[in-house]
């Protein structure tokens, strides 16, 4: 990031190259369906074999974003260059070189994981014979060669999300847009394919994930952007955005429900910024570490509340989440976003 | 225009195949056409008076009800993509570098070869209840022709529904108000000259009934008028109209 703004300072044309050479650059996108401006500006920026997070809570356009990076959805305006190509005068080209995944395994139940694998191969102009080849060491690198030939009906949830990132990776796409691919997946299933992905970028794949966990956002992504309402409202590495949000975060669990509001107004002096409740969990930010939990003990035991447990952390991404959209990172799927 | 040809056979491919994984489909292209055929000439047939240049009801009502059948066909294309657009497989398609009308082409002529066998069971149905065809060679395979383009046509209004329904069950329901009044008020199943006035003006302007006359035409020796020409050329407008409009509305198409 320092090296770029340098650049931009003493050389026009340098910056120029910089921005040809990032695998996604998207400036000024918008989009609106209706009355309803699902992006409204939006710039992003993924260097070359690095993972781009996108995070946001539901309905605030990163689904519309990916499409349009995707070519699945035209612009109102704006620029988006994925790979080098223009998304929208140079998507028949652009679709040759990116891949996509989404949170609904796309793939066909009623074929067989080879029989997938080929059907897309195929459509990606490889002859049979080559597509088969490809398709065979796809499922042997995502460990499905012995499914290879049973209906994808029968597979797992994890197996169908294996092979939906298998057939995005068909024509070895230097730019993957993975739309919140872990969604709905067990966990054991969730870290096999966070290994893949990192297996993946490690080989030069650029990513861009969108993803609800804030867990798998701050372990796979480089940089992260936060979208709300269609636009950017922060980005940085994991690290810079929880830098954002400041010092450590103290978390109180009560033993009554009913108690939490009263425990909130009781350490409201002791925090930075208004206290948070949810549910019998309150958690505030406060300064430094030093007597912070005598002093919330103290305060706590004088309003009668009753504590079930009391811890002091540094913040996660969600405490970010939080601190920018003003919400919790909404539980996925609890409601489909608006998806065009 | 030859990667338009190579990607619709890709998804024609795989269109057959998966029918071959989920036979039940296939039930419905088989099984119930025949029970139709049953039950119109042993149930209704003997109170159905017919014009006198027919040898019997049977005569009249099979290239009727393979006519409606046919037309019927394009369900599985209603059916299959608006299954995809949920899959988020026409996503999928939409990001590759295939050709753009190649997933309707591709399930349309699909379409074709499904739309074969209902007429191969329902012809041998009829032979078996007694059907026999008044017509030379090249007037048989004429017919068939037809049919063929006809079921063909229908494909691609299925399609443009299949494209714009919320659900398959939204695609069953519309299809069928949209398709079945039409195939029933027309000289499929009954002489149109029994019907009052008005719905008598409607089954004769009915394409359906163009179509159906000039199967009677082809196969049974019935007088045809203009309609074996009128048929095709209705085939061919249903064609012009409907397949742009559902391949504008496939690029636009969004899953989920």
């Amino acid at each position: 990031m320092a090296t770029r703004s340098e650049e931009l300072m003493t050389d026009a044309t340098t910056q120029g190259d910089v921005d040809r050479e990032l695998a996604i650059r998207v400036r000024g996108l918008r989009k609106s369906f209706g009355d309803v401006h699902a992006l409204d500006g939006v710039d992003l920026d993924a260097a070359p074999g690095t993972v781009l997070g996108l995070l946001g809570p539901n309905g605030a356009g990163k689904t519309t974003a990916v499409r349009v990076m995707a070519t699945l959805l035209k612009p109102d305006g704006g620029e988006v260059c994925v790979a080098g190509l223009d998304a929208v005068h140079e998507a028949t080209a652009l679709r040759e070189r990116i891949g996509l995944a989404g949170q609904y395994a796309a793939i066909d139940e009623n074929l067989t994981g080879l029989e997938n694998l080929v059907m897309v191969g195929r459509l990606y102009g490889m002859s049979r014979a080559r597509a088969t080849l490809r398709g065979r060491e796809l499922l042997e690198r995502f460990d499905l060669t012995e499914a290879a030939d049973r209906p994808a009906k029968t597979y797992s949830g994890g197996m169908r999300r294996r092979l939906d990132l298998g057939a995005a990776l068909v024509a070895k796409p230097p730019v993957l847009f993975l739309d919140e691919p872990t969604t709905g997946l067990d966990p054991r299933s969730r870290l096999d394919l966070w290994t893949t992905i990192e297996e993946l970028v490690a080989e030069g794949t650029t990513v861009l994930l969108t993803t609800q966990y804030l867990d798998e956002a701050d372990r796979l992504a480089d940089t992260i952007a936060v979208i709300d309402h269609g636009r950017v409202i922060a980005n940085g590495t994991p690290d810079e955005l929880k830098d954002r949000v400041g010092g450590e975060r103290l978390e109180v669990r009560v033993c009554a429900r009913e108690q939490a509001p009263v425990a909130a107004r009781a350490l409201a002096p002791t925090a930075d910024e208004q206290p948070l409740v949810d549910g019998d969990t309150v958690t505030v930010g406060v300064r430094g570490r030093n007597g912070v939990i005598v002093e919330a003990v103290r305060r706590l035991d004088e309003a009668g509340v009753e504590v079930d447990d009391i811890t002091l952390r540094r913040p996660t991404l969600d405490d970010v989440f939080l601190a920018l959209t003003g919400r919790v990172a909404e539980a996925p799927g609890d409601d489909d976003e608006v998806a065009a | 225009m030859s990667r338009l040809v190579t990607d619709t056979l890709v998804v024609a491919e795989r269109n057959l195949v998966r029918i071959t994984r989920a036979p039940d489909l296939l039930l419905a292209f088989t099984v119930q056409p025949v029970m139709f055929v049953l039950l119109f000439v042993y149930v209704f047939g003997g109170a159905i008076v017919i014009p006198p240049t027919y040898e019997g009801y049977t005569e009249f009502l099979l290239p009727g009800i393979i006519v409606q059948n046919i037309a019927f066909g394009g369900f599985v294309t209603a059916l299959g993509l608006n299954e995809d657009l949920h899959k988020g497989l026409i996503d999928r398609f939409r990001s590759l570098p295939m050709a753009r009308a190649a997933v309707l082409a591709g399930r349309t002529l699909a379409d074709i070869a499904t739309n074969t066998l209902s007429v191969v069971v329902l012809l041998l149905t009829g032979v078996i209840i007694g059907f026999s065809f008044d017509a030379s060679i090249v007037e048989v395979v004429g017919g068939l022709g037809l049919l063929l383009l006809f079921g063909y046509a229908f494909s691609w209004v299925f399609a443009l529904l299949g494209l714009m329904v919320s659900s398959p069950e939204a695609a069953n329901s519309l299809g069928f108000i949209a398709v079945f009044p039409l195939t029933f008020i027309s000289s499929a199943f009954v002489p149109v000259e029994s019907m009052p006035a008005a719905l008598q003006w409607f089954a004769e302007i009915n394409p359906f009934t163009i179509v159906v006359d000039a199967m009677r035409a082809l196969w049974v020796g019935q007088p045809a008028g203009n309609s074996v020409w009128g048929a095709v050329a209705w085939a061919l407008v249903i064609i012009a109209v409907f397949a742009p409009l559902a391949v504008s509305r496939y690029r636009r198409a969004a899953g989920h």
